[in-house]
């Protein structure tokens, strides 16, 4: 079995996984990381988003044995010392959740959204989500909480400090991944 | 003694709070039935038919038990005697066509994905692995897929076997008449004929079904991805013989459902069964393809429709006749749902007479079922497309053919054609507001000015001004229609000794917000702080009593019930607080919490001190107990009515056939809104699954009867990208028939906005001939439609 150093929200783990183990299932099954759901399991529905080495991917389409040496961050991260990340407070504030379902993986995939563009506009918004379905909402409020976010998340940028606390260090813009990084969000 | 906290505002009916359900589901800390673990937990995988329609003549499990990590295997043949009938709780007819639904197919499979065998493993890996060596010998029967052709008289038959199926394919035939049909016709200066297609939906809810059952001595606790905790607890102690009192269902966080878990589900009582076998934990979740093909299906009728008018646009009557495609076999409700949609076809317009026939007929396709509207959408939107259609033929602005028609404000209360009495509406102000915020005058010139000079981007716009009947429901009236149990609510509220509030609800939420709505109506009505305000439901150990959510009953039904409670624990509690305070309790006035005596300075005394009292019970009033709780139980005397004007312009593309939706306007009457916020958001999601209908969705299967949309790569729910911002606005009619004057809004979205839609893009292509259009309107379809009516016109032209 293959053997693997990942870190996930902060935490490295060194473990032995099946080849064929899809990371969904190892977060899940194997480190218990179950904020992180399967919708589809043929990467449609988005709503096993990660985040791995910053870049969104569908858990589901990775297998746990390709995250070697990389950092993954699941919604478990975002928000940390009961303080909650600018996209987290967004999507509660325009009540961009019903049930709750897709809300782990589009909240990531928002975050890889504004890491590419700060300040999208509507358009972009509903195209960079394109890859996360959500059957509740009709992704009025979705678009409304990624625009509230990413005004959060400038203003903050532009405060000196960039956030040191809820947010991955990949979400700090200016700073490469790390792998192996020795503390996270967590 | 608690000292008296401060007034707490008694404002939360109607406002905007954020919902206390966000906290955990932002960060993760989520209990969908998939996560949970139990110690020595089996996993199961179902092998299902790669046939429609088949024979089984053998099954062979001795090399998946062979395989690594599996515990055990079993046919249905190993569960025939106890496994019982999935069960239907909604015979419309008598003489209706109920054929055996094992949960696990026995002798014959009669749907592509019907389970044949089940695999039960250490982990789902290896329980999916294993499934491969199971052996099933098939004799294939000829598949039956479609309805029309399944009522020929040479059809195969899907349940010639069991001797259930009456001789064909006809499940039920289920008429109703009112008024003179023949007459209103016979007079009638116009009459027009329509055929409109329901496709077959996938409800697709983001979380996958699954179920976990725990067994403990002769106990069974059952975790399921369901919208009805309470009666799947019923139907599992009916279908299998396990003693109700012995088995516990617990709804956990439920990812969505629009009607597809208001279901009893084959894995549900076999998950029940292999614990019981094994002694085991087992789990069971769907994959999404296994979903797709197994999760019951919505809507697929074809709806034959007449409507009779004057040549000034009264209408007189109308007749609809229905088929409805029951799938292969009747499961909760699938009879049901054309009979719920029987008494919406005449919709918000006067008339004398109407008569319905709605035929259900078996296919060896999966059943369908509730789907977010239930029959409503299906009534909406044939009467809101003929209406329009009729506009046309007597050439009046289909708007104008409305307001003649509808009934007026000041005709409230009435009760129509179809028996049923609208306790309340104005549809006037409703339209007026939505006309003037999607500015309708300015967007019907821009339409001539696109016809006249031929553009190629044409601009449609449609109607729908619908209602709903929503609050199920009243016990008698489901009692006349052969449905199988009420449609009351239960609710408790009880406060704890230091004032907190919990409050039990029957009703069982998967997104709906009730923890936050319920807080609302708590506060207010007890005059505590919203936060102090706990709801819980979901688990058939707290919440003993419901009959949970579906039908946008939750807060009309379940919602009066917590008022109910409310009120009933305010009049204990004046008792006491007469008491201590020494004085008559006809000189108590009850307001934000606190009782004080009427024309008197004397100090409040609040609902929190008087908690605390009851617990204490140092000095209770004679007769009074200590505590300071109550139950109702509520049976509303009538639905409710939501009704509301939705307008939508699409721009089409002549040349390649893209629908474009350019505005699209709400405004809806929910009667009396608790949370405006969730209001919003219920009409945003519902206004996305109907205008799904109209433009992308579609479940189709092949001549063999295969589910050939059975991804969300093929069925495509659509996304952001696919969707446009939406203008929402409310008028408020409050009901007269609950005490909150709530009417409900889960469905309404989804009823209003498919007719809307392909209204509109009916309306874009009028001038090329073009009078309907197949569900989902694709670019191909639109593009063919065009075309068709362009060669038709060609041909026309030669021939003169």
């Amino acid at each position: 079995m293959p053997h693997i150093r990942v870190t996930v929200d902060g935490v490295r783990y060194d473990d032995q996984v099946e080849a064929r183990r899809l990371l969904v299932h190892y977060l899940r099954e194997q480190l218990g990381k179950v904020g992180t759901p399967v919708g589809c399991d043929t990467t449609n529905c988005g709503a096993c988003t990660v985040l791995m080495d910053g870049q969104s991917v569908k858990s589901c389409s990775v297998l746990a044995c390709q995250t070697d040496g990389h950092e993954i961050t699941t919604v478990e991260a975002l928000a940390s010392d009961g303080e909650l990340h600018p996209i987290q407070q967004a999507f509660h504030e325009s009540h961009a959740l019903q049930c709750g379902y897709c809300t782990p993986g589009m909240m990531m995939a928002a975050l890889d959204l504004l890491r590419d563009n700060p300040d999208p506009d509507d358009q972009e918004i509903r195209e960079g989500l394109e890859g996360n379905m959500c059957r509740c909402t009709g992704y009025v409020n979705i678009v409304h909480a990624v625009r509230r976010a990413a005004a959060a998340m400038r203003a903050e940028a532009a405060e000196s400090e960039p956030r040191t606390h809820g947010v991955p260090p990949q979400m700090v813009r200016e700073q490469e991944p790390t792998p192996h990084a020795t503390s996270g969000g967590a | 003694m608690t000292t008296a906290p401060e007034a707490p505002r008694t404002d939360q009916v109607g406002s905007p709070r954020l919902r206390k359900e966000d906290a955990r589901l932002i960060t993760g800390q989520t209990n969908w039935t998939d996560n949970i673990q139990q110690t020595g937990m089996l996993h199961v995988a179902f092998l299902r038919s790669p046939h429609a329609h088949a024979r089984i003549a053998a099954v062979d499990t001795s090399a998946a038990m062979k395989q690594p990590g599996v515990t055990a295997v079993f046919s249905g043949a190993d569960f025939a005697g106890e496994q019982g009938s999935l069960p239907c709780a909604w015979p419309v007819t008598e003489d209706m066509a109920l054929p055996a639904h094992p949960p696990m197919a026995v002798d014959e499979v009669r749907y592509v994905g019907e389970a044949v065998a089940c695999v039960v493993a250490r982990d789902a890996y290896a329980a999916a692995d294993a499934l491969e060596a199971v052996d099933v010998e098939y004799e294939p029967l000829p598949a039956v897929v479609d309805m029309e052709a399944a009522l020929a008289e040479d059809s195969p038959l899907v349940h010639a076997g069991s001797g259930q199926g009456q001789g064909s394919n006809k499940a039920y035939v289920w008429p109703f008449e009112a008024g003179d049909v023949d007459a209103a016709f016979g007079g009638a200066d116009v009459v027009l004929n329509r055929r409109y297609h329901q496709q077959r939906l996938i409800p697709a809810a983001m979380e996958p079904r699954s179920v976990v059952c725990r067994p403990e001595g002769d106990s069974f606790t059952l975790w399921s991805a369901t919208q009805v905790p309470h009666i799947l607890r019923l139907m599992l102690a009916m279908t299998t013989g396990v003693p109700e009192h012995k088995i516990r269902v617990i709804a956990p966080d439920v990812g969505g459902g629009f009607g597809s878990k208001l279901q009893v589900t084959a894995e549900e009582v076999l998950a029940l069964l292999l614990a019981r076998r094994l002694r085991k934990p087992v789990k069971w979740t769907e994959t999404r393809t296994e979903g797709f093909q197994t999760t019951h299906h919505g809507r697929d009728q074809i709806q034959d429709i007449s409507i009779a008018a004057d040549a000034d646009g009264r209408v007189r009557g109308l007749k609809v006749d229905l088929l409805a495609d029951m799938g292969a076999y009747m499961m909760l409700v699938t009879p049901g749902v054309p009979v719920l949609g029987a008494f919406m076809f005449p919709g918000i317009y006067k008339m004398d007479a109407y008569s319905f026939s709605c035929t259900g007929v078996f296919t060896t396709k999966m059943p369908t079922d509730a789907y977010r509207g239930a029959g409503r959408p299906e009534a909406t939107y044939a009467i809101e497309r003929i209406m329009t259609e009729l506009a046309n033929e007597i050439g009046m602005d289909p708007m104008e053919l409305r307001r003649r028609n509808w009934i007026r404000h000041e005709e409230f209360p009435h009760t129509g054609v179809a028996g049923l009495t609208y306790d309340s509406g104005n549809y006037e102000a409703a339209t007026d507001r939505a006309m003037e915020l999607f500015g309708y005058d300015g967007l019907r010139a821009e339409q001539r000015r696109r016809r006249d000079s031929g553009d190629p981007v044409q601009l449609g716009i449609g109607i729908s001004t619908y209602t709903e009947m929503c609050g199920l429901a009243p016990s008698r009236v489901l009692g006349q229609l052969s449905y199988g149990a009420g449609g009351w609510e239960n609710a408790s509220v009880r406060m704890l000794p230091t004032g907190k509030v919990e409050v039990v609800t029957g009703s069982c939420a998967h997104g709906q917000g009730h923890a936050t709505a319920w807080s609302q109506i708590v506060a207010d009505r007890l005059g505590v702080p919203f936060e102090d305000v706990e709801v819980l439901h979901g688990d058939t150990r707290v919440s003993p009593k419901g009959m949970d959510t579906y039908g946008s009953r939750s807060l009309v039904v379940g919602g009066t019930a917590v008022v109910e409670a409310c009120d009933r624990v305010v009049e204990k509690a004046r008792r006491m607080a007469a008491h201590m305070m020494e004085a008559d309790e006809g000189d108590l006035e009850f307001s934000a919490g606190r009782f004080t005596v009427r024309g008197t300075e004397r100090p409040a005394t609040t609902v929190q001190e008087i908690a605390l009292a009851a617990f204490a019970a140092h000095d209770l009033p004679e007769g009074t107990e200590a505590s300071l709780d109550a139950d109702s139980t509520f049976d509303p005397e009538n639905f409710s009515y939501p009704h509301g004007t939705h307008l939508c312009a699409v721009e089409v593309d002549t040349e390649t056939g893209e629908v474009d939706i350019r505005a699209y306007t709400a405004v809806d009457d929910v009667g009396t809104v608790v949370n405006p916020l969730i209001v919003d958001g219920q009409v945003h999601g519902g206004l996305a699954q109907g205008i799904a209908q109209a433009l992308y969705e579609e479940a189709v299967h092949d001549a063999d009867g295969n589910l050939v949309t059975s991804t969300m790569a093929d069925y495509t729910v659509p996304t952001a990208a696919d969707l446009p911002d939406f203008t929402t606005d409310r008028t408020v009619t409050p009901s007269t028939t609950n005490p909150l004057g709530t009417k409900g809004v889960g469905e309404a979205g989804t009823i209003a906005s498919t007719p809307a839609v392909v209204g509109a893009v009916v309306d874009a292509l009028r001038p090329f001939g073009v009078r309907d259009l197949r569900m989902p309107c694709t670019p191909q379809r639109v593009w063919r439609a065009i075309a068709e009516a362009r060669a038709a016109e060609r041909s026309e032209g030669g021939q003169r």
